[in-house]
């Protein structure tokens, strides 16, 4: 029964996902719906990952020092750690997760009131293609400014490592050379590929959980719940495989 | 004019439409009334397309909705207004934004073009100064009017209305009747309107059918309603205590 639930879930979800891929009605229009999208699921987001990313890296850097405090491991090993953890880990697949649920419960709940207020149904008499007016502009948003944002990530959790090396857990010196040394460039790319992909995600579940909402507001909470709940478990799940597919 | 001819539809297994049959005349309020539950609004949204009906056919004009593709839906659609039950007026616009939103979506209009369209529409529904407000900043019967607005903003051929009265004080009420009234006689429209109020079916009732279980129980114009013998119009039209002492004084 459940498996038949989910099964038709899935369907319904590749099903909106064929209606969103649509020739725009007006290119005009999909633009600035865009641009709207942009500032509200990107730049609206860089303050949340500022944060987190600053602390969480000098979190890190302290708890790496604080377990490797060994006369044997160079202190620049702190470094090198806490620039793989945030490179390959933190930056793309934590804020992601975070992006997940701010970024999520927002589309899922504003699809979900306008699904109830049946301006959904207003756009389908008017003839646009619903799906594709409020779920493409958002999909394009986000896995463009996604990537930057992990980016943004990286620097900042790395800058924040160095706000903690300042604070006398290891020398500043030992902490550059540290960033340094044995440094892949494809860990960028990786991280990168697996940005793209989370966001497509977060947008298009979140999208189908409000897309889909039926009832009223409670319906639209429960929905939003859901959607942060599936986005976060696809982006673990799709975690793992990429890291199989890429680094194996 | 729109002919519907014996549509059935079922949401699982309950059966909501059983098989109406119903013409709506051109330059004409088409008025559907019944009880709350007996299927108006289903009615009117798989009229519009919004579901999909299991059985029968919808025509437009001699354009049959089920056998159109894609395309022809589009655009039988640029040729229909709607005006929801809650208005559903995209909150994160203005209200010209509102107004002028199929216009940029479909039309080659200059910007000029679609707000002097605007001006003209909100003009007609005597709203001349909100154009920059939003729909949150307005009133209920504002709102309706904005709706309406938006509605004939395409120069429609069919403007539906689902109950256009509902949360309105009855003056605001009698406005909005004679406004979709005035509207349709103007621009020569086909109307339907979905709704239970009696002021509205008295007032601007030019063809009315009576739906009760999901089919047609009855049909008629504004006046022959409330002469009719038909013990279950009689029994709705007749359930206030105003209906009941204006009929005992006819």
């Amino acid at each position: 029964m459940y498996l038949l639930k989910w099964l038709n879930d899935l369907g319904r979800y590749f099903l909106l996902l064929g209606r969103t891929f649509r020739k725009p009605e007006s290119r005009s229009m999909y633009y600035k719906a865009f641009i709207s999208d942009l500032d509200l699921l990107g730049l609206n987001s860089l303050a949340l990952v500022t944060v987190i990313s600053v602390f969480v890296g000098a979190v890190v850097t302290i708890q790496t020092a604080f377990n490797l405090d060994d006369p044997l491991v160079p202190d620049y090993y702190v470094a090198i750690a806490t620039r793989e953890s945030i490179i390959l880990e933190f930056s793309p697949t934590i804020v992601s997760l975070i992006l997940a649920g701010k970024v999520g419960s927002n589309i899922a709940s504003t699809l979900g009131s306008m699904r109830v207020s049946e301006q959904i149904d207003a756009l389908e008499v008017m003839g646009v293609n619903p799906a594709s007016y409020l779920i493409a502009p958002k999909i394009l948003a986000l896995v463009f400014f996604n990537p930057i944002l992990i980016i943004i990530s990286m620097f900042l959790g790395v800058l924040g490592g160095y706000f903690a090396s300042m604070g006398g857990v290891m020398t500043v010196s030992d902490y550059v050379y540290g960033l340094t040394v044995d440094f892949v460039p494809y860990h960028i790319t990786y991280a990168l590929i697996k940005s793209f992909v989370f966001a497509f995600l977060i947008v298009t579940i979140s999208a189908y959980y409000g897309f889909f909402v039926k009832g009223g507001a409670i319906e639209v909470g429960i929905n939003s719940t859901k959607a942060v709940v599936s986005s976060s478990v696809a982006i673990i799940v799709s975690n793992y495989m990429l890291t199989n597919l890429l680094l194996v | 004019m729109i002919e519907v001819n014996f549509i059935h539809k079922a949401f699982g297994d309950k059966e909501i439409l059983k098989g109406i049959d119903a013409t709506f005349f051109q330059g004409k309020t088409n008025l559907i009334i019944g009880q709350s539950g007996s299927g108006k609004t289903v009615f009117l949204k798989s009229l519009v397309g919004l579901h999909e009906i299991d059985q029968g056919e919808i025509i437009y004009d001699n354009r049959a909705l089920g056998a159109l593709n894609n395309k022809e839906r589009k655009a039988l659609r640029t040729e229909m207004g709607m005006v929801f039950q809650g208005n559903a007026l995209f909150d994160s616009l203005t209200i010209e934004e509102n107004v002028t939103f199929a216009l940029s979506m479909f039309s080659d209009m200059s910007l000029s073009e679609r707000r002097d369209r605007a001006d003209f529409c909100l003009q007609r529904v005597n709203l001349p100064n909100v154009h920059k407000q939003f729909p949150s900043e307005l009133s209920g019967g504002m709102q309706k009017r904005v709706a309406i607005a938006r509605a004939i903003s395409m120069n429609p051929k069919y403007l539906f209305c689902d109950e256009p009265n509902s949360g309105l004080d009855p003056k605001t009420a009698i406005v909005i009747d004679r406004l979709l009234q005035e509207i349709t006689q103007e621009f020569d429209i086909t109307t339907v309107i979905n709704t239970h109020d009696m002021n509205s079916v008295i007032e601007i009732g030019d063809h009315i059918i009576f739906i009760k279980d999901g089919t047609k129980a009855w049909q008629g114009t504004g006046e022959q309603i409330l002469n009719t013998d038909n013990p279950e119009i009689v029994d709705f039209v007749y359930s206030s205590r105003l209906f009941q002492k204006i009929r005992e004084n006819m």
